[in-house]
């Protein structure tokens, strides 16, 4: 499709400005004004031509409300409406950032509220809601982490132990937070491995960061044996929560030998990803962890009023200001709309849908750690279909020519040609058996006629796309030059 | 029951049976029973959609703040959003898809954040820009990690005229023990103190960072300090406003090399502090070296332009502990926003709300001025959008009683003096309003110094 640029003629408006209707100040002086020949170079179009080039734009999109996006570890259930609506209401949305705590009372009490929820839902007592998203909440989990050891005179533990199933960002934020990585050995069951665990414990460990469940789909039986031996140690246990989706009134991570752990509202709470974000990744923590929280933390005064407030040990900022608020109003309605057993029905069916899709799929493809329930989502390898010349990327194309979104693929790292699936709660038994349909017709085709998979996409608005001649010829803006009628 | 779970007990038992159990409790079995939670979540029982609706409007109607008149700034800005941005964030085909990992079903959202990232390099003069960051806060600490990265320096100057919540990020995000960071001092005309840096930047810096302008409103002179930094082989990082870069040098033009900064001002609400944005761009040379997704154009089998993520070995989900950042979901629906704003805008459109915020600030200081007894904190200085007043009362004590009038007057400084106050005006604010601030700051001002 054409760029927004190439729709440009000098002298379209897409806007209706109001006149000045103060005196004019001085002007800039010259040696600080915009150099000459320096336009923006910013389109001019009309507001119609604006909305429909967009409109356009936006119908190339597979999206959750058209389709099912059984993209494992995201969590792609639906989002409800009246949450959009409502954290667009304008003493919501139209209120400054600093502006005098009492003139806020009604956001800071909503967040006060939202952060009471999130420690019932984890098992903890201290919050901070200000990560921007589940790696800033890693990042922010390992400071209080490293900020706790360091007040016990400890601050020489560096190594962030992990499984090799782990997210990118686990070893990535261990970077940025100045640790080193150490991996831990999953065992034949996909699980961790206890004894290579006990291994690698030790006197330099700060913190062991697990999925729970795992990247796998599954939960980790002998978590309390993990994270005793790293307690042992003198290290801390981190819970990625990605995966919580599995857990809501099911099991509390603050029960399992965790000290801290984040949510991702993009995820669990229902809203939207926004084609990549924002999401927002609030950390829940033990008491001993809480004193360490970012700046700003919401807290109730004695006198009943919410206050804004740096704690006296806090590590530091993440963000300007307090966090992504707006999401923060979404996850909140979510909450107060299921209430207590509407939370516990979300897990349950989460976990029924996985289940019955993994049984369906069983007879199709390999499933190397089915050694009984799965949770949430599971993972299947490609292996069989892989040596028949059809990979995994092929059957992730597939899908998109049968409507579905692929399943997250290539990941965890430690299963060949991985198909990672989670269907979540808010699929019907229908779209179920559709997106399994499709799969097993894949597979048959695979076998067949494996053109069909290893030529696909063709239903969709491009055919596979080049990705190596994009780092080769790299183009990453529109060239000035072009897209500017005359 | 919730209206977003399909499943009745007639589904749940074909589906249980089908798996081959007889309950749901036994797909919990690899949860140990001791942890399998055995009463419900103390959360308040659930709310229907208009009961949930009043409870919005009630928390909506005790933000009391979003009424006022604002002309408070200090990074988030009450600039006027066309219509068009929110219906075109409303579209569920874009608010309602993931991170674009599967190109041939995104190239909606990958094209539009094509489209952002040559605006963002446009409008601050660079090569290229990435897909966004949080905020513009932590794409300034990331900036100067991916510097430090590159010259494999420790040490970072910043100014100290930034703001300093985006210093406070700084410092939380280059906590360590080997990396050092320092500040330059401002003069008394509020901007940076040349001198000072030509002595602080040395060989073992690996950047500057200046903000522009600066917090105070300030217009840096960029090019000396980048002539300074480039001699010892540093970056030169620019925190800029965006709104202002119509009006002022692009940052490329003054020799930076990378510019990050808040695009909240870009058809973004206020929000009470979020969701932003942050943008970086920098020189082409420095692409593959920085944090974040980045948008590339491409072809297709058939031959067809189509557009993927790409440099994709920079980041998380491939290098893993040796990524560039460890950021995974950023903000994308917002970078959306500010495409589709800057879009309406356009060229001309864009440089009048520049150019009112510029002269509707300059008429609200030049009537306070008026004001026996309030002066101005720093010499007479070219300022943005922004500036600091003394006031010859309590500036805390002002915003208070102004408030009660229905201004909210600006964030105080006490730390620059006990009348010191950051007002913004952006194109919003009319003739009356600001009229009206002049009005009754003068009265209470009257009455304090008397």
């Amino acid at each position: 499709m054409k760029t927004v640029f190439e729709l440009s003629s000098p002298g379209r408006m897409g806007v209706s400005l109001p006149e000045l209707d103060v005196p004019a100040a001085s002007e800039i002086p010259a040696e600080l004004s915009r150099e000459s020949g320096g336009e923006t170079g910013l389109p001019e179009a009309t507001e119609g031509q604006i909305l429909r080039h967009y409109l356009n734009l936006s119908t190339m999109n597979h999206h959750v409300d058209k389709g099912m996006y059984p993209l494992g570890s995201c969590t792609m259930k639906y989002n409800p409406k009246l949450h959009e609506d409502l954290a667009r209401i304008r003493g919501l949305s139209g209120i400054h950032p600093l502006v005098p705590d009492k003139l806020a009372a009604g956001s800071l009490e909503l967040m006060y509220r939202l952060g009471e929820f999130l420690c019932e839902i984890t098992g903890f007592k201290g919050v901070s809601l200000q990560p921007a998203a589940g790696a800033q909440g890693e990042f922010c989990g390992i400071m209080l982490i490293k900020s706790y050891l360091e007040s016990r005179g400890e601050p020489h533990r560096n190594e962030v132990l992990m499984p090799d199933s782990a997210h990118g960002t686990n070893p990535a934020t261990s970077t940025l937070a100045d640790c080193v990585v150490v991996g831990v050995k999953s065992n034949e069951y996909g699980l961790v491995d206890p004894e290579d665990l006990m291994r690698k414990a030790g006197p330099n460990t700060a913190v062991f960061m697990l999925t729970n469940p795992n990247t796998l789909g599954l939960f980790e039986s002998r978590i309390e044996e993990l994270t005793s031996i790293v307690h042992e140690a003198g290290g801390l246990n981190y819970m990625d929560g990605a995966n919580m989706n599995a857990l809501l009134g099911i099991a509390k991570p603050g029960e399992m030998g965790f000290d801290v752990c984040h949510l991702n509202l993009h995820k669990t709470f229902a809203t939207p990803h926004g084609g990549g974000g924002p999401g927002s990744g609030p950390v829940a923590c033990t008491e001993e962890l809480a004193r360490f929280v970012p700046d700003p933390v919401v807290i109730r005064e004695d006198d009943g009023n919410y206050r804004l407030c740096r704690k006296q040990d806090s590590f530091g900022r993440l963000l300007a200001f307090q966090g992504n608020t707006g999401v923060l109003y979404k996850a909140y309605a979510y909450i107060r709309t299921l209430g207590a057993e509407g939370l516990r029905e979300v897990s349950e069916n989460a976990l029924i849908n996985a289940n019955y899709l993994k049984a369906k799929l069983r007879d199709y493809f390999d499933n190397p750690f089915d050694n009984g329930p799965c949770m949430h989502e599971f993972v299947l390898s490609g292996d069989r279909q892989a040596k028949q010349g059809v990979k995994t990327l092929d059957i992730a194309k597939r899908l998109l020519d049968y409507g579905f979104h692929a399943p997250t693929v290539y990941f965890p790292l430690i299963v060949h040609e991985a198909l990672m699936i989670e269907p979540t709660e808010t699929e019907s038994l229908e779209d179920i058996d559709a997106f399994a349909e499709a799969m097993i017709s894949i597979a048959g085709e695979a076998i067949e006629k494996p053109y069909l998979v290893t030529d696909a996409p063709v239903n969709t608005p491009v055919l596979r796309l080049d990705e190596v001649k994009a780092v080769k010829d790299l183009c990453l803006v529109e060239p000035v030059d072009k897209g500017e009628d005359p | 029951m919730s209206r977003f779970v399909p499943n009745r007990r007639v589904h749940r038992e074909k589906m249980l049976q089908d798996i081959g159990v007889e309950k749901f409790e036994d797909l919990l079995e690899p949860v140990p029973e001791k942890f399998r939670l055995k009463e419900k979540l103390q959360i308040p029982e659930p709310l229907s959609e208009f009961e949930l609706t009043r409870e919005f409007e009630e928390f909506a109607s005790r933000n009391t703040g979003a009424e006022l008149v604002c002309f408070m700034g200090a990074g988030s800005y009450d600039h006027f959003i066309p219509a068009a941005v929110d219906h075109i964030l409303l579209r569920s085909e874009f608010y309602t898809a993931y991170t674009p990992y599967q190109a041939e079903v995104s190239q909606g959202t990958l094209q539009a954040i094509f489209e952002y990232q040559t605006m963002i390099a446009r409008l601050t003069g660079m090569e290229m820009a990435n897909a966004c960051m949080y905020d513009g806060a932590s794409a300034a600490a990331e900036a100067c990690l991916m510097a430090m990265r590159i010259t494999r320096k420790q040490r970072v100057l910043v100014a100290g005229s930034l703001n300093p919540r985006w210093l406070d990020v700084i410092r939380t995000y280059l906590k360590r023990d080997d990396f050092e960071i320092n500040e330059i001092p401002f003069l008394e005309d509020g901007t940076l103190d040349l001198e000072i840096a030509a002595e602080l930047i040395e060989g073992g810096t690996a950047a500057v960072l200046v903000q522009y302008p600066n917090y105070f409103g300030f217009i840096e002179d960029l090019q000396p300090i980048a002539e300074l930094i480039h001699e010892h082989k540093g970056l030169f990082i620019v925190a800029a406003d965006p709104v202002a870069l119509p009006l002022l040098r692009s940052p490329g033009d003054a020799g930076a090399d990378i510019v990050v900064g808040e695009g909240q001002s870009l058809g973004i609400p206020m929000s009470y502090g979020g969701p932003y944005i942050g943008f970086m761009a920098a020189r082409m040379k420095l692409a593959r070296r920085m944090p974040g997704r980045i948008i590339g154009r491409t072809t297709d089998r058939a031959g067809q332009i189509g557009y993927v993520l790409t440099l994709q070995t920079r980041e998380q989900h491939i290098r893993r502990d040796k990524a560039t950042s460890n950021i995974c979901s950023n903000q994308a629906l917002m970078a959306l926003a500010n495409v589709a704003y800057l879009s309406l805008m356009g060229e001309r459109g864009f440089r009048e709300i520049s150019s009112q915020s510029y002269h509707k600030s300059h008429y609200l200081e030049e009537k306070l001025l008026e004001i026996p007894g309030v002066s101005r904190v720093f010499e007479k200085t070219p300022f943005f959008r922004e500036f600091v007043i003394s006031f010859p009362v309590s500036s805390i004590e002002l915003r208070d009683r102004m408030i009660e009038d229905g201004i909210l007057a600006g964030l105080p400084i006490v730390e620059l003096g006990e009348g010191a106050m950051l007002i913004t005006v952006t194109e919003k604010r009319t003739r009356d309003e600001i009229d009206r601030y002049v009005m009754t700051a003068a009265e209470i001002c009257g009455g304090g110094a008397s």
